[in-house]
């Protein structure tokens, strides 16, 4: 910032010289645009504008808390106390009323089954497939073959608590590891594996002992799946008569599950969802295959 | 000669210029940083944080080298659409044993720091193993080999005894027993699982990889995940306490 007046001007340019020179070579004086000069003089009254409005300066043992009193965590209580307040309406109708009576009001059935695609979308997709389509291990929830009931209620249920989750109400019951155990042979876990298959009508491998297979069925799986495969709710053993399949139907992925066993985790959500959320969310499910005829 | 014609020392003399670059910049970084160290309302202590377990540590030793935090941050933001889709934010005292922290807000995958217990074992597993086995539009990598590597405990012990020197309250008793504690953790029915609990507080123990036969880099990467953001119970949690 040179303070005196140069006259001097630079011959090659035309322009003045602010007078510092060094080594012979000289400063031509190019000010900044007016606009830009300003532009940053605002930026500099803003800055400070923003100190005394928001927090800023650390002091010895505290620090400027700003004169609007703005704090980011209860900025966002405010916001999140304001979307609940916009729900409460419909909230407050969700919680007192039953899951009937939900599912009979058409506009009650609406929102929830709206919030309840949501909170799908944010939790439970990852297993069950955005669209409730499953996956291999992971239940399809648009079919009706439910392991461990379709009803509102059971869906309720299983979502609160899950499904051999570290909560104490959810399912349990596991299949066990016949093979790695060593409840069953090599030879008769390929016999039954054979027979299952043939409960649903899928062809069996030539030469296979059906009727051994069946005796090792009633002896080891019937007591959960049920005399004729057909599974049995209160366990969760999936019907082996019909054509759904949780794993897969060839004989490989049978005879793997026989050998380690099976034993699918689901979380209970209790407890991290509210209430409200979890009966939208039965809703949503249960307007997606619910009820089930099996 | 005027005030603003000193200038001339530092740009004539590079060290000079060099030296007061310096002092300028400090200024600014001792005055936001070291406030932080003393500040009570930026140093809070939230109930139920504990040090990792072992296996815990070896966990997030493969979520680091693997580089999860070039798309997964641990860090929920105060903001609604975040606390909506996550759960509660993230409290500075929850990556307390961070060293280095997980904290970002790159998302190319989703936040991380409450996926605790929010999907099962398994699905870690497959997910791992394949991502697009369960999540059809994932972009994510597969990590097919963390179940097929046997986890190199010959480590853990001594990395916590450099997190003690650090300031981690690990005893002497802790990392006696480091090496046998990532046995008892990822074992699904141990009977010393009580006193692992003991030394780490709600430290689930379970064949987190669903193979029994050994202990896996899988095994010690899910029950890192199965930890994340379960360790504060919310109910209890008290934001006004600490804004001080």
């Amino acid at each position: 910032m040179a303070h005196e007046k140069h006259e001097k001007v630079d011959a090659v340019t035309g322009v003045a010289t602010t007078g510092h020179s060094w080594d012979d070579i000289e400063e031509l004086n190019n000010p900044l645009p007016r606009w830009w000069l300003w532009t940053f003089y605002l930026c500099i009254v803003w800055a400070i504008a923003y100190c005394i409005a928001y927090p800023a300066w650390p002091l010895v043992s505290s620090y400027t808390k700003g004169a609007l009193g703005w704090h980011s965590r209860d900025a966002v209580e405010v916001e999140l106390a304001a979307l609940k307040d916009q729900r409460s309406g419909m909230t407050a109708k969700l919680a007192a009323s039953s899951l009937e009576e939900i599912k009979q009001d058409p506009e009650m059935f609406a929102f929830a089954r709206a919030q309840g695609k949501a909170a799908f979308g944010d939790n439970c997709a990852p297993c069950h497939g955005a669209g409730g389509g499953g996956a291999k291990g992971y239940p399809n929830l648009n079919d009706d073959d439910w392991l461990w009931g379709g009803s509102l209620e059971q869906v309720h249920h299983t979502i609160q608590f899950g499904v051999r989750s570290t909560n104490d109400q959810g399912h349990s019951g596991t299949m066990p590891a016949f093979g790695r155990d060593g409840m069953l042979k090599r030879e008769e876990i390929s016999q039954v594996a054979d027979y299952v298959r043939s409960l649903s009508g899928l062809p069996t491998e030539k030469g296979v002992d059906l009727a051994a297979g069946a005796k090792v069925f009633a002896d080891n799986c019937a007591a959960c799946h049920g005399d004729k495969g057909q599974g049995m709710l209160e366990l969760g053993a999936p019907n082996l008569s019909d054509q759904i399949w949780l794993f897969g139907s060839d004989k490989a992925t049978i005879v793997e599950g026989l050998m380690i066993g099976r034993g699918s985790v689901m979380p209970a959500w209790h407890g991290r969802l509210d209430d409200t959320t979890i009966k939208a969310l039965t809703l949503y499910v249960h307007s997606l295959g619910g009820d089930q005829n099996r | 000669m005027s005030f603003w014609s000193r200038h001339k020392i530092f740009e004539t003399n590079s060290i000079i210029l060099v030296i007061g670059v310096l002092f300028v910049i400090s200024i600014g970084g001792l005055v936001e940083i070291v406030p932080l160290f003393y500040l009570k309302s930026t140093i809070e202590k939230a109930e139920g944080v504990r040090p990792y377990t072992p296996l815990e540590l070896a966990g997030r030793n493969i979520y680091v080298r693997e580089g999860c935090y070039n798309c997964h941050s641990q860090m929920i933001r105060p903001l609604r659409d975040e606390v909506e889709r996550y759960g509660h934010y993230s409290l500075a005292a929850e990556s307390i044993y961070d060293r280095p922290f997980q904290w970002g807000s790159k998302r190319t995958g989703p936040d991380l720091a409450r996926v605790g217990n929010k999907y099962s074992d398994e699905w870690h597993r497959d997910h791992l193993n394949d991502p697009r086995a369960v999540v059809p539009g994932s972009i994510m990598p597969s990590y097919p080999w963390l179940e097929k590597t046997e986890l190199d405990m010959s480590s853990v012990a001594e990395d916590m005894k450099i997190q003690a020197m650090l300031g981690v309250p690990y005893t002497e008793e802790m990392l006696k027993l480091a090496e046998s504690d990532v046995r008892i953790q990822a074992n699904a029915d141990d009977p010393n699982a009580v006193d692992l609990a003991k030394r780490y507080p709600n430290a689930q123990s379970r064949t987190f990889d669903g193979n029994p036969q050994k202990i896996t880099e899988a095994d010690a990467l899910i029950a890192y995940l199965q930890m994340l953001g379960t360790q504060v119970d919310f109910k209890l949690y008290d934001n006004k306490a600490n804004v001080r």
